[in-house]
């Protein structure tokens, strides 16, 4: 499948605040963020809290000045952007950005009176099912509400790129829902969506493409299957490290049998070594440790009750990049 | 949401449109807002109420309606340029709706001139406001003179934005919210707005003050019927001061 034209582009960028010569020194936020996001795709940006995602974003909104390296979206500097730029993407900041004593509707159509072919304000207070607040001041709705109103000014201009910083925080999981349906079927209509979020799960089902940061700097980036080893390549996965595989043993294992194992295990969710338990092990390197692994399961006269493998998931790696 | 919509591709309304559009939201905002209209017209009426009973009270000591009326609209537009304009800009900030506009096709520059619009049109109600009100309490300005002094309000509008907009890009909302009201108290009581200062001494130096030389402008420009040259000289300096100030440390976020 061909693949789709990108929309951002960051390339070596670094964001510093601070100075040399100030006693607090100069603060690195970002150190180096390589990053390409594609029309017509989900790039999800993952990174524990102070990774630099946000700054990341602001960098690619043309809101912050990188202190090096280069931004490109839509073939233009963001930072340099004019209103045909700005008209062609959306932007929902992690804070909302809504100003509070103002009510949903005047906003909505003060923001859509900014653009040339805006959206019917009224086809998105119905999709996001904002009826029902629509009239009450800012300051007064909810987290999840004021998500929603931040979702729907983004969109209102029928932006080519949106920019979603945590466009599911303090949703419910059906508000949750719709708006990742609303994502799926943006990206249906060509739309590059950038976001960030912590909800793994919706983002391996989202994500064309991943980026993870870590300390100011993407550590792992590549599409979900690669990321998580499931086609054998992808920037940082150990090659053929697509699976774990999960066993319930038919009886307790001993310390010495357990630490004789020829791979890492350890029980699965909390359960107790007693018989039943179900023991994992984090990573398969290829099918010779299988073998190794029914070779120490006839040595130690154990035959297991189940054997099930699993793909990793996005959370996996998340995690081994968290703590390492 | 309906995919009918979709070929239309995104372009943003051309400038102008934006710009006034964008000033008529704020515009609408500003006389929404209860505080807003306490500060920008309720308090400047009852100072002019208030001077003016004191002058039926004690009539020789204080200043004439003459002179208080054009002393109180210095206040009103101080009060909605620099307090109002500072205050509600400072809380913008820190919600990160200076930010998120900017993002907007309305853009950075837009959104000050904008803001522009609003300030002009709240002064433009506060004129016809306090100056029907000093009439029907005996003002008479020179007529010739409402030109300048038109000209005077619009020039020291500019001034005490860029103010405003220089303490709310530098400070926290909390602190502008703080410090904006104070100044415009002390600029009120004694920075020469409202109350004419002494032209000779100490209170010479005084006239420098933007708040100064906005009431002594206006003054001049209803009782004498001419341009206060040096106190829009003064009023110009302030404005391109704090615009170069602003432009240099502004944060919009």
């Amino acid at each position: 499948m061909p693949q789709h034209p990108p929309c951002l582009t960051l390339r070596h960028v670094r964001y510093a605040v601070g100075s040399a010569r100030s006693p607090q020194g100069l603060k690195e936020i970002l150190r180096s963020v390589d990053l390409t996001a594609r029309s017509g795709e989900v790039t999800v940006l993952l990174g524990p809290n102070g990774a630099g995602k946000t700054t990341t974003l602001s960098c690619a909104q043309g809101l912050l000045r990188p202190s090096q390296g280069s931004v490109t979206l839509l073939g233009e500097n963001p930072f340099r952007a004019g209103a045909e730029l700005r008209a062609r993407v959306g932007v929902m900041l992690q804070d909302g950005g809504m100003p509070q004593s103002v009510q949903p509707r005047a906003l909505l159509h003060h923001v859509a009176s900014l653009h040339q072919n805006p959206w019917p304000v009224d086809d998105l207070v119905a999709r996001l099912d904002m009826g029902d607040f629509l009239r009450t001041s800012i300051r007064r709705l909810s987290g999840g509400q004021k998500q929603r109103v931040a979702l729907a000014a983004s969109l209102l201009g029928r932006p080519e790129v949106v920019f979603l910083d945590e466009p599911t925080a303090g949703l419910d999981p059906q508000s949750r829902q719709t708006v990742f349906e609303l994502i799926g079927e943006l990206r249906e209509m060509g739309m590059g969506i950038i976001l960030t979020t912590h909800l793994l799960e919706e983002a391996q089902k989202l994500a064309d493409s991943v980026f993870i940061l870590k300390d100011g700097e993407v550590v792992r980036h590549g599409s979900v299957a690669e990321l998580t080893g499931a086609s054998g390549t992808g920037s940082g996965a150990s090659p053929g490290a697509a699976r774990r595989m999960l066993f319930t043993a038919s009886r307790t294992l001993t310390h010495r049998e357990i630490s004789s194992a020829p791979v890492s295990i350890e029980l699965d969710g909390g359960t107790d070594n007693a018989p039943g338990a179900a023991w994992m092990t984090p990573s398969l390197t290829g099918p010779a440790q299988l073998r190794e692994l029914a070779a120490w399961w006839e040595l130690i006269d154990m035959m297991p009750v189940e054997v099930r493998m699993e793909a990793r998931t996005l959370e996996d790696v998340f995690w081994e990049v968290s703590v390492s | 949401m309906s995919t009918t919509h979709a070929p239309l591709a995104p372009a943003p309304r051309p400038a102008a449109r934006r710009i006034l559009s964008h000033g008529l939201y704020e515009t609408r905002n500003v006389l929404r807002n209860g505080e807003q209209l306490l500060v920008s017209l309720i308090l400047p009426l009852l100072v002019l109420f208030g001077a003016h009973r004191l002058e039926l009270i004690t009539s020789a000591a204080t200043p004439s309606i003459d002179v208080i009326t054009p002393g109180v609209l210095a206040l009103a537009v101080m009060a909605s340029a620099f307090t109002g304009q500072g205050i509600a800009t400072g809380f913008e900030r820190q919600y990160g709706v200076l930010a998120y506009l900017a993002t907007t096709p309305l853009g950075a520059t837009g959104l000050i001139l904008g803001k522009a619009i609003a300030v002009l049109a709240v002064v433009i109600v506060q004129v016809v406001v306090i100056g029907t009100a000093g009439m029907v309490l005996g003002w008479s300005p020179e007529p010739v003179g409402l030109l300048w002094l038109g000209v005077v309000v619009v020039l020291g509008a500019t001034a005490f934005t860029a103010l405003g907009l220089l303490l709310a890009g530098t400070v926290r909302a909390e602190a502008t919210l703080a410090l904006t009201n104070v100044i415009w108290v002390l600029l009120g009581a004694a920075g020469g707005s409202v109350f004419p200062l002494d032209h000779e001494g100490a209170g010479a130096l005084l006239l420098l003050l933007p708040s100064a030389a906005l009431g002594e402008g206006l003054r001049t420009a209803s009782l004498e019927g001419s341009f206060p040259i040096l106190e829009a000289l003064i009023l110009a300096g302030w404005a391109a001061l704090a615009v170069l100030a602003a432009r240099r440390w502004f944060n919009w976020r």
